[in-house]
């Protein structure tokens, strides 16, 4: 099954798939960002393929990442701030889960998102669902999904200034961030 | 003569002063406009703190807005600041109504990114943990629906079943309600002979209570007034919109990760999924009438099958040891040591793990940098699918079906915000 997704993709797609990974049993396909909701689309209504159940999306922040596995402390070590480590046009990742019903199968596909500038194409316009989904990922990493009906922040206040899961965040929080309620 | 008219000058002048922009609304014709209606956070039928804006023409839906956040601890940033092993007694207090499901829930998606199995012994445990976690989740969602349209016994009826789980879950795991009780590579401890008893116990007088349930509320004229006919969506619109678990299932469509892509050994078991027509009210609470004598069904041959052994997998790297050898034992010691400062350690990469939990697709999305800590963790929490189709479900019913419906989608707000 895996190989004919990739095989699907690559043939409608060309040099639009940038990668295809799999680890673990699993496929991750990364798209260039323009071509996203193209690619949701034609996952699910190929009618071999069918992805019609939209699992979930997510962001990540990839600020600073590095691969530690080979490191030789056995102490936890503190990322360090080397900004060439990840370039900033690849910063941030959005990453969607699809299901197969029909085929019993998952796929992943992944976009890459500007570090400056943070927006991706919305693909509400292809899954209803994917609506609170994007919504929860711009709350969360402040990536603005274009073409979205309803752009709002969905658990923090509307009026709050900062992006809890970037890297950047502090862990404790910002203090004064949240005004507390007048007596 | 004089007093009157000063005194209705006075009058006048008061009430002058109490008209002004915020106590004064002008309301050319009552009957063309909407009426926007708060409900909750503090509301008894949100189960939680879920805040609904309500727009209503009359006594009917004409819009509905959920407002999320005010449960919202920022467990996926703790996350990242925690080793695997310290974020699995958070998995507790998401959906706080099953937490043993959590457990498994987050236990196998690390094992799946560090490539780790767990013993028979300790899947079969699982197995059980989970659904005895079904049936608890299930009867606190009949229960609290059957309150909602005001049917109190049963929710007596239901919290008393559910008071003997909490008793099965200490035994078991040795505290009620916030378990903890996977491990990575296993359980924390193994099942005694007493506590098989007890969940045999349990079981075997179980269907009796269900069907006292069921003879209480399936041809009761008012709880099928109250839902019949009331939320529908049919299977195409809960897919495309997100629904997930024995919510999407009553809508005939027929999902359940448990068949979908078995784990544990799920495949090694006979079981129905339970699917329904009609996809309103009233076929979710049956569906979840249903698969708790499903998950009973489960529990009697898991029973049955459980093979002694281990309980946890023996990895030193990855799988903490038995705490008496670590008190008697170096090697233990500094792998204990090792595993609780700095983590497990899994290979750089990204998994996505999902079980069929109580209210649905329970799902983890763990991306590792080869450190202890997960680089992102994010929950795939399905109370949040769920209620995303809250606005679709009330649109055109009446303001009193908002409360029965909320019911029959089962959401739980820890999960939902996280």
């Amino acid at each position: 099954m895996k190989e004919k997704i990739e095989e699907k993709l690559r043939a409608a797609f060309g040099d639009d798939i940038l990668a295809v990974v799999e680890f673990k049993d699993e496929l991750t396909v990364e798209v260039k960002r323009e071509r996203i909701a193209d690619a949701c689309k034609f996952l699910k209504e190929d009618p071999e393929l069918s992805f019609n159940y939209l699992s979930d999306v997510c962001g990540a922040d990839m600020l600073d990442f590095e691969d530690l596995s080979s490191r030789k402390s056995y102490l936890a070590v503190e990322h360090e701030h080397r900004p060439e480590q990840v370039p900033v046009g690849e910063r941030f990742q959005v990453i969607y889960n699809m299901i197969s019903l029909k085929n019993r199968s998952r796929v992943r596909l992944k976009v890459k998102v500007d570090g400056e500038n943070p927006v991706c194409p919305s693909i509400t316009s292809v899954f209803k669902s994917a609506d609170w989904y994007e919504r929860e990922t711009y709350d969360m990493f402040g990536i603005t999904f274009e073409g979205h009906p309803d752009m709002r922040r969905i658990y923090m206040p509307e009026e709050y200034e900062y992006y809890p899961l970037r890297k950047d965040f502090p862990l404790m929080g910002v203090p004064g961030s949240i005004p507390l309620p007048r007596k | 003569m004089s007093t009157t008219s000063e005194n209705k000058r006075e009058i006048s002048q008061i009430l002058k002063t109490l008209e002004d922009r915020d106590t004064n609304v002008v309301v050319e014709d009552p009957l063309e406009n909407y009426m926007v209606l708060n409900m909750g956070p503090q509301h008894p039928a949100t189960h939680g703190v879920l805040r609904l804006l309500v727009k209503l023409e009359g006594e009917t839906v004409v819009d509905c807005i959920p407002e999320m956040g005010y449960l919202h601890r920022g467990y996926e940033k703790i996350a990242e600041a925690s080793t695997y092993m310290e974020f699995i007694p958070h998995t507790d207090r998401l959906d706080y109504i099953s937490p043993i499901a959590n457990n498994v829930a987050i236990a196998l998606a690390i094992e799946k990114l560090a490539g780790v199995e767990a013993p028979p012994r300790a899947q079969y445990i699982r197995v059980i943990g989970a659904e005895l976690a079904r049936i608890s989740s299930h009867l606190m969602a009949i229960g609290a629906m059957a309150m909602d349209v005001g049917a109190m016994t049963v929710f007596l009826w239901a919290f008393r079943e559910r008071e003997k789980l909490y008793d099965v879950f200490d035994l078991l795991t040795g505290v009620r309600f916030t378990t903890s009780y996977t491990r990575i590579g296993g359980i924390a401890q193994d099942m005694t002979d007493e506590t098989k008893h007890a969940i045999e116990g349990f079981i075997d007088e179980f269907p009796k209570y269900q069907l006292e349930i069921a003879k209480m509320l399936n041809r009761n004229r008012i709880f099928l007034d109250r839902t019949v006919g009331v939320g529908v969506i049919d299977g195409e619109t809960g897919l495309e919109i997100g629904l997930t678990g024995a919510t999407l299932r009553a809508s005939g469509i027929e999902h359940d990760l448990r068949t979908f892509s078995p784990y544990l050994v799920y495949d090694q078991l006979s079981f129905d999924v339970i699917t329904e027509k009609e996809g309103d009210c009233f076929a979710r609470y049956m569906v979840r009438m249903r698969e708790m004598l499903e998950s009973v069904k489960i529990i009697r041959q898991a029973l049955d099958k459980i093979p002694q052994g281990p309980i946890k997998v023996d990895m030193p790297k990855k799988v903490l040891p038995k705490k008496e050898r670590v008190y008697t034992k170096m090697e233990e010691l500094i792998h204990d040591f090792v595993i609780v400062n700095d983590g497990i350690n899994p290979e750089p990469g990204e998994i996505y793990s999902a079980i069929e939990g109580s209210k649905g697709e329970l799902g983890f999305y763990l991306k590792s940098d080869g450190s202890g800590r997960p680089w992102r963790l994010k929950i795939r929490s399905p109370s949040f699918c769920n209620l995303q189709a809250l606005p679709l479900l009330v649109k055109g019913q009446m303001i009193s079906d908002v409360v029965a419906i909320i019911g029959s989608i089962d959401p739980i707000m820890g999960e939902a915000d996280k």
